[in-house]
């Protein structure tokens, strides 16, 4: 109620500054292009299509956000740019070039964690730096600097049993960053955990993105996480699926919890939720027909 | 702790209980048969003999139904002859145990009737060989094969539906053919063995590997691994706990076949050691030498079982928290316990 009727300034608004940047990262090369991209199930005679028509680049170093109900192929997407899933039709062009099956080139964050549980956190981190034919002290203390970046050099000697599930999924952008991938494709990696921890990941991808020259494509349903984190925020629509919006992210960076209740923040919040939530004719709540059965005398209307 | 219920519903007991109920589960069938064997008037359906007395076809030491002696010491009685007399005694098939436990020693003391014959120690040996032999030509085949079908299609496509049919052959009805085939002596047995762990093995294992949570091996594409790297870097450890345990269980099918096979052509190994003492009426030898089957069947496993914890660190506190209850907890209990390192102090920092 009270955002509605508070005076918010439109979305697309921006300050000279965040408009500067988006300027800057407009003028980077692309990383990722994709094209026409399209995703369906079954067979020709019945199938469900997921998304159509998706075309879009990410420019380098730019942090994108993708939002959407569930079921509108968020995570298929990221899939698909993975080389997990095939598309049903589109490219995918990473560097200018065509892209198919996975590589090390797009790095991938689960929200399961995936970590190889017979593996130390250290062999974890080298695992990629491995398949690349890297010899085994090379891969050791470049495992050992991205474990540091990530605060975990303590825990190299563990196994990812010991581990917490915030400290897992530090592991694993490590182990996905550790290859020097052109895009790391997170998909929601944080859902798994607590509201709290979540936070702490939040803050920690923050640092590691500022320090590292890497691109990101986040999924996630959460818009603050989206909003918070985000330079653009791609939102995913379903019936007919495909992208609805590339929003421009006003809040200005650096970004903090503070910017939670500002206005630019929540003038995004509101378009997201609008996207993400399509206004319902509201049906007066019913009274529930329930007989009083106590008498506790701490009656609160 | 002290709330805990004995019988709480797939409620974990506390450890001291554990053990005394481990402790019990042997007691009990031992205190059963010392119950039968020492009390005199639960069992013992005859009469030992000591003094025939006037009984003409009574000699000294004979057993005889205690329905027999009370009738012939109440004749004797009748005729006022000399009184036979004996005492109660469970029939030979089933010594006391106190016997048997001197078995354990006496068995490998005795010194065999017949120059050609085997010791103990000689026969539990080659039927330990036996074993040993057909579980590792068996594994030597199956292992690799079980891997190829769990983790590509094609194989099991190819393999498993004529193995799934195999196995249902039972393998002592190969015992003429293999005789035929590998002649009389330990080739025909090591064969039963293999037949009977080999079609198990490529299928259970098969299945193990193909449990492997396909997401790792996603994650490890994403990596840069690909082809059989992928098999040898992520399925093979990914499964290799399963695939260890398949093998602990398959040892123990191994040695049910051990009997069967060791009949085929010339009898051999522990079961001609048992068939012989059977024949002798060396009932205690024979209970011996069957415990001693369990006994190194049980150390095996229990042995393999530590060396798991050993080989597999990783598999330490996931496998407490899975739902299989360790035979022996308190080994398992030791093994079980690693050092969980401190959480970390990582200052936290806002966005």
């Amino acid at each position: 109620m009270s955002s509605s009727e508070l005076k918010l300034p439109d979305y697309r608004e921006q300050s000279p500054a965040v408009a500067a940047r988006f300027q800057r990262i407009r003028e980077r090369p692309v990383i990722l292009q994709i094209k026409d991209l399209r995703k369906s199930f079954g067979t020709n005679g019945s199938s469900h299509v997921v998304f159509d028509r998706v075309s879009l680049d990410i420019h380098r170093r730019e942090f994108i956000c993708a939002v959407g109900p569930s079921g509108c192929g968020k995570s298929t997407l990221a899939r698909i740019i993975a080389g997990l899933d095939e598309a049903s039709g589109g490219d995918i062009l990473l560097d200018g070039q065509v892209v198919g099956g996975p590589g090390p080139d797009r790095g991938m964050v689960f929200q399961g964690y995936t970590l190889f549980p017979w593996l130390s956190v250290k062999r974890n981190v080298m695992f990629g730096l491995q398949q690349q034919g890297k010899d085994l002290n090379s891969a050791e203390s470049e495992a050992r600097q991205w474990l540091d970046m990530v605060g975990l050099s303590k825990f190299e000697n563990s196994y990812p049993h010991e581990l917490s599930g915030g400290m897992k999924q530090r592991v694993a952008i490590a182990r996905a960053l550790a290859n020097n991938p052109r895009i790391l494709i997170m998909d929601e990696p944080f859902a798994a955990l607590d509201a709290q921890t979540r936070c702490q990941m939040q803050g920690y991808l923050m640092q590691i993105w500022k320090k590292v020259d890497i691109t990101i494509l986040f999924i996630t349903h959460d818009l603050d996480e989206a909003a918070l984190l985000a330079d653009r925020i791609l939102v995913m629509g379903t019936n007919p699926g495909g992208i609805r919006e590339f929003i421009e992210n006003p809040v200005p960076r650096p970004r903090s919890s503070a910017q939670l209740i500002s206005p630019e923040f929540l003038a995004l919040k509101k378009r997201l939720e609008e996207h993400i939530h399509p206004p319902v004719e509201a049906e007066p709540m019913e009274k529930i027909p329930m007989v009083k059965l106590t008498d506790a005398g701490d009656e609160v209307e | 702790m002290a709330n805990h219920d004995w019988l709480g519903l797939k409620k974990e007991l506390p450890q001291k209980r554990r053990l005394l109920l481990v402790g019990f589960s042997f007691l009990l069938p031992l205190f059963l048969w010392c119950a039968i064997s020492y009390i005199p008037w639960l069992w013992h359906p005859l009469i030992h003999v000591t003094d025939p007395g006037s009984v003409d076809y009574f000699t000294e030491g004979m057993n005889v139904k205690v329905a027999d002696y009370d009738k012939e010491l109440a004749k004797a009685k009748a005729a006022g002859t000399a009184l036979p007399s004996g005492y109660a005694v469970n029939p030979i098939y089933l010594p006391p145990p106190h016997k048997v436990a001197l078995a354990f020693y006496t068995a490998f003391k005795t010194p065999p009737r017949l120059p050609n014959e085997p010791w103990l120690h000689e026969s539990l040996g080659h039927s330990i060989r036996t074993i040993f032999l057909g579980f590792f030509f068996s594994s030597l085949i199956g292992v690799p094969l079980g891997i190829l079908c769990g983790s590509y299609r094609f194989f099991a496509k190819l393999q498993e539906p004529f193995i799934e049919f195999f196995r249902y052959l039972p393998a002592p009805a190969f015992g003429a053919l293999c005789v035929a085939i590998l002649g009389i002596d330990d080739a025909p047995k090591v064969a039963i063995i293999f037949i009977g762990t080999f079609f198990q093995q490529v299928l259970i294992i098969g299945n193990s590997v193909r449990k492997v949570d396909y997401a790792l091996i996603e994650a490890a594409q994403t990596l840069g691994a690909k082809g059989w790297r992928l098999v040898a870097r992520v399925t093979i450890p990914a499964s290799i706990t399963d695939i260890y345990t398949d093998m602990r269980i398959l040892l123990g099918w191994a040695w049910t076949y051990l009997i069967v096979a060791e009949v085929v052509g010339t009898m051999s190994g522990i079961t001609f050691f048992i068939n012989q003492q059977a024949r002798y009426r060396n009932f205690d030898n024979v209970y011996a030498a069957i415990a001693m089957i369990g006994i190194i069947g049980l150390c095996t496993d229990i042995f393999l079982a530590w060396l798991g914890g050993i080989l597999f660190p990783w598999k330490r506190k996931t496998q407490r928290a899975g739902k299989t209850q360790p035979v022996f907890p308190l080994i398992k209990w030791k093994i079980l316990n690693p050092t969980v390192p401190a959480k970390s102090g990582i200052p936290l920092h806002v966005v």
